[in-house]
């Protein structure tokens, strides 16, 4: 037993992510118990508030992804059930999970995000889609990315590069979900910035720089080891490293965010940063984004879960 | 996202770090692994075996009408009284005993085979995989069926084989069409290695090839000199107790035949075969050495003893009678709650319905909001090898309760029904030519 007392790692869960959230609880309970935490994993299923109640862990880590890990309820629930959490608080994840919301929210801080247009299937059910889509592409202008205005691992996105597939991108991104984000693609070089704080403040790991060999970073190119080449720390030149830095700590921030986070951009040939998409609970599997920063730290991802267990037990409140 | 060369110099620290692509080894990959990499259906697959999800995808023989004490007690009696051999490597060719049994097995089907000739394998997917290997050079031919088993069509891609499929109707595959691929793709100088076909309970198009047009397509193949493959896992699955004669009864050297004691009695064991013509048999029997030296001893003893011990024909029965039901409650539900513009087959055995969707519907794009509504199908595109099969998907009965089925099917068609409003409003057709064998893991139901 490590002083943590009874650590429960909660992956699986129902959403669309749950392979990538099993692997991502595999991980990170076995770098836990490398380094001699005690750990329990298991699913977020329908006897999961029973065995809280019965066997209230000290402290759990969830890696729940999308759906019920991201949007606040896994959290909702942690937090009603009075047992300390790593993750951010039940609201903050909610404004997060949202991509429009939080696109409004770190705008106001100053950050850009590509422009952009939000619609759900039922809009267009009511008004017909034809002009709709004619608008979208007048305001927005083409090479377009539609995807889910809730959701993550890429899953329901496209680059619509020619207006006459954005139709069935429409249909594939709503398959995923009521309402569709839609965004000009801007072009540059994919960021990743992972935020962490064990309890001195948000600090940023190096930037992680994402070339998928296909030229898209799409659900294959994430999970497919060797489908992609990592630069670790991204090939930036220092000012616009810090720049980086500084727009996920200030996104962090600003959203009200929690222990850790990570934030995806592009950077355009100017150096400007856009936003794409902030994580509540950021991907741990073997291809994932934030062990690889974490790792070129110098942290140990072990260690590194181990500071936030300690961080989440030790502040008051769930 | 797309990258910009231009950007990244105008950005770049001086020294770009060498990146790392998360595999030591992703350089040195053979070329027919090319096409392993992980897949958004295959993940969805994760969230389908969860019990919230009613299931219609995977095909997982439903072995809850085992009588698990009796098989129990004869692997207990197995090791106590031939442990020495079932524990301890065998043939290459498998066990002599066991063969002999497997003829009498294949004897329902028509089929009178040498024990000779019979080469045991682990499960008929390693027989797919030993013909597949022992006949195939990169870029040869195979005709299969349009669609056709997932796990062929990956053994097949394993070894680069090009896979022309062939129409199919009700009445199975279409003569006509077999005679014209033959023809077209001798006319490429490309050359055809063998004809792979499923003719009984089709996986997963779920119907026969009826007597008639057996025949014919065997005169088609003698006459083009094609050597025909025929899987036949579900013969013995037949709901109105009639065993489908085999194409094999009447075709002797012409045709591979390919058995399994996955459906009949448990896929745990991997227990399946082939009847080769001899010459053929020597090959495979080496390429199996080469493979795993020997099947399991253990497991084949232990077909060989329920086979002799227990009445394995009345547990065929059994079986039908589970499935039968299973299936009766599918098509029930599918005539009741289906939308129009949706057509099924309907099938007299094994464990498949095909059901092809409204024009413009995508059953691969579709399958995120089925799983949204808890029930998962497999998308047709998994069954061809060249992208069709999207308005397609396969639905199996045979693993859920009769009850549950009716609920997938409930859940199904009201996502049939959102599709369809969606699509309508956007005018949109059809979309995915994109080819992969997204199927689900052999484990998940």
């Amino acid at each position: 037993m490590s002083d943590l007392g009874h650590v429960l790692v909660l992956a699986g869960g129902l959403s669309h992510e749950r392979d990538v959230s099993l692997r991502s609880g595999r991980r990170v309970a076995e770098a836990l118990r490398e380094i001699g935490v005690d750990v329990t994993q298991r699913d977020a299923d329908a006897d999961l508030l029973a065995t809280l109640a019965a066997d209230p862990p000290d402290v759990v880590f969830p890696l729940l992804h999308g759906t019920q890990g991201e949007d606040g309820a896994i959290q909702e629930v942690l937090t009603l059930a009075g047992i300390p959490y790593v993750g951010s608080p039940p609201g903050a994840c909610r404004q997060t999970f949202d991509k429009p919301v939080a696109k409004a929210l770190v705008e106001k801080a100053g950050l850009a995000t590509p422009p952009s247009a939000v619609l759900s299937q039922s809009t267009f059910r009511e008004l017909g889609a034809a002009a709709l889509l004619d608008a979208i592409v007048t305001k927005l202008g083409l090479p377009l990315v539609v995807k889910p205005a809730r959701g993550g691992s890429s899953l329901g996105t496209s680059v619509v590069t020619d207006v006459a597939v954005l139709p069935s991108a429409m249909v594939e991104c709503f398959a995923y979900g009521e309402a569709a984000l839609i965004e000009h693609m801007i072009e540059g070089v994919e960021i990743a910035v992972s935020v962490v704080d064990t309890g001195d403040g948000p600090v940023a790991l190096p930037p992680v720089e994402i070339v998928a060999e296909s030229g898209t970073y799409d659900y294959h190119a994430r999970y497919t080891a060797g489908a992609t080449e990592y630069f670790v720390p991204a090939r930036l030149s220092t000012d616009v490293a810090a720049m980086v830095a500084q727009a996920a700590v200030t996104s962090h921030r600003v959203l009200g965010l929690r222990d850790l986070s990570r934030t995806d951009m592009i950077v355009d040939g100017t150096g400007r940063p856009w936003l794409l998409d902030v994580n509540v609970a950021p991907g741990m599997t073997e291809t994932s984004l934030l062990p690889q920063a974490v790792q070129a730290a110098g942290i140990g991802l072990g260690e590194l879960a181990r500071d936030l267990l300690v961080a989440a037990t030790r502040r008051p409140g769930p | 996202m797309g990258q910009d060369p231009d950007a990244t110099q105008r950005i770049t620290a001086a020294a770009p770090a060498t990146g790392s692509r998360l595999d030591a080894y992703v350089d040195r990959y053979a070329t027919r692994t090319h096409g392993m990499t992980a897949s958004e259906v295959r993940s969805l697959f994760a969230v389908a075996s969860r019990p919230e999800v009613v299931s219609l995808a995977g095909g997982m023989p439903n072995i809850s009408g085992l009588p698990l004490d009796i098989v129990g007690s004869l692997l207990s009696d197995l090791v106590s009284t031939r442990g020495q051999t079932a524990l301890q490597y065998g043939s290459g060719q498998g066990d002599p005993g066991l063969r002999e049994q497997i003829c009498e097995v294949m004897q329902a089907t028509g089929v009178r085979g040498h024990p000779d000739d019979v080469t045991v394998t682990v499960g008929s997917q390693q027989a797919l995989d030993l013909v597949t290997r022992i006949f195939i050079d990169p870029g040869d031919v195979i005709l299969a069926e349009a669609p056709s088993y997932v796990g062929a069509l990956s053994t097949f891609r394993s070894y680069q084989a090009d896979v022309v499929h062939v129409e199919m109707d009700d009445d199975g595959l279409v003569p006509e069409r077999l005679r014209e691929a033959i023809t077209t793709v001798t006319a490429s100088e490309r050359r055809i290695k063998f004809l792979y076909t499923i003719p009984s309970f089709h996986n997963p198009a779920g119907v026969t090839l009826t007597p008639e047009r057996r025949a014919e397509v065997l005169q088609i193949c003698r006459d083009a000199d094609v050597l025909i493959i025929e899987d036949d896992p579900y013969g013995l699955l037949g709901f109105d107790g009639a065993v489908p004669r085999a194409i094999r009864a009447d075709g002797d050297d012409g045709v591979v035949y390919l058995g399994s004691f996955s459906k009949t009695f448990a896929p745990g064991f991997r227990v399946g075969w082939t009847l080769a013509p001899h010459a053929v048999r020597e090959k495979l029997v080496l390429a199996a050495e080469s493979s795993v030296l020997c099947p399991p001893a253990f497991s084949q003893l232990a077909v060989s003893q329920y086979l002799s011990a227990f009445d394995w024909r009345g547990q065929v029965k059994a079986f039908r009678e589970l499935y039968r039901e299973r299936r009766d409650a599918m098509l029930d539900a599918l005539d009741d709650l289906m939308p129009d513009g949706t057509y099924w087959t309907r099938p007299n055995g094994g464990f498949y319905v095909w059901l092809t969707l409204p024009d413009g519907l995508d059953a691969k794009a579709m399958l995120p909001r089925a799983v949204t509504n808890r029930v998962a199908y497999v998308p047709g595109t998994a069954f061809y090898s060249d992208g069709f099969g999207s308005r397609s998907m396969r639905l199996s009965y045979c693993y859920p309760t009769p009850e549950r089925i009716r609920e997938g099917v409930r859940r199904l068609a009201q996502v049939v029904e959102q599709e369809m409003e969606l699509r309508a409003a956007f005018g949109a057709s059809s979309s995915s030519r994109r080819p992969g064998l997204d199927a689900p893991a052999p484990d998940q139901h």
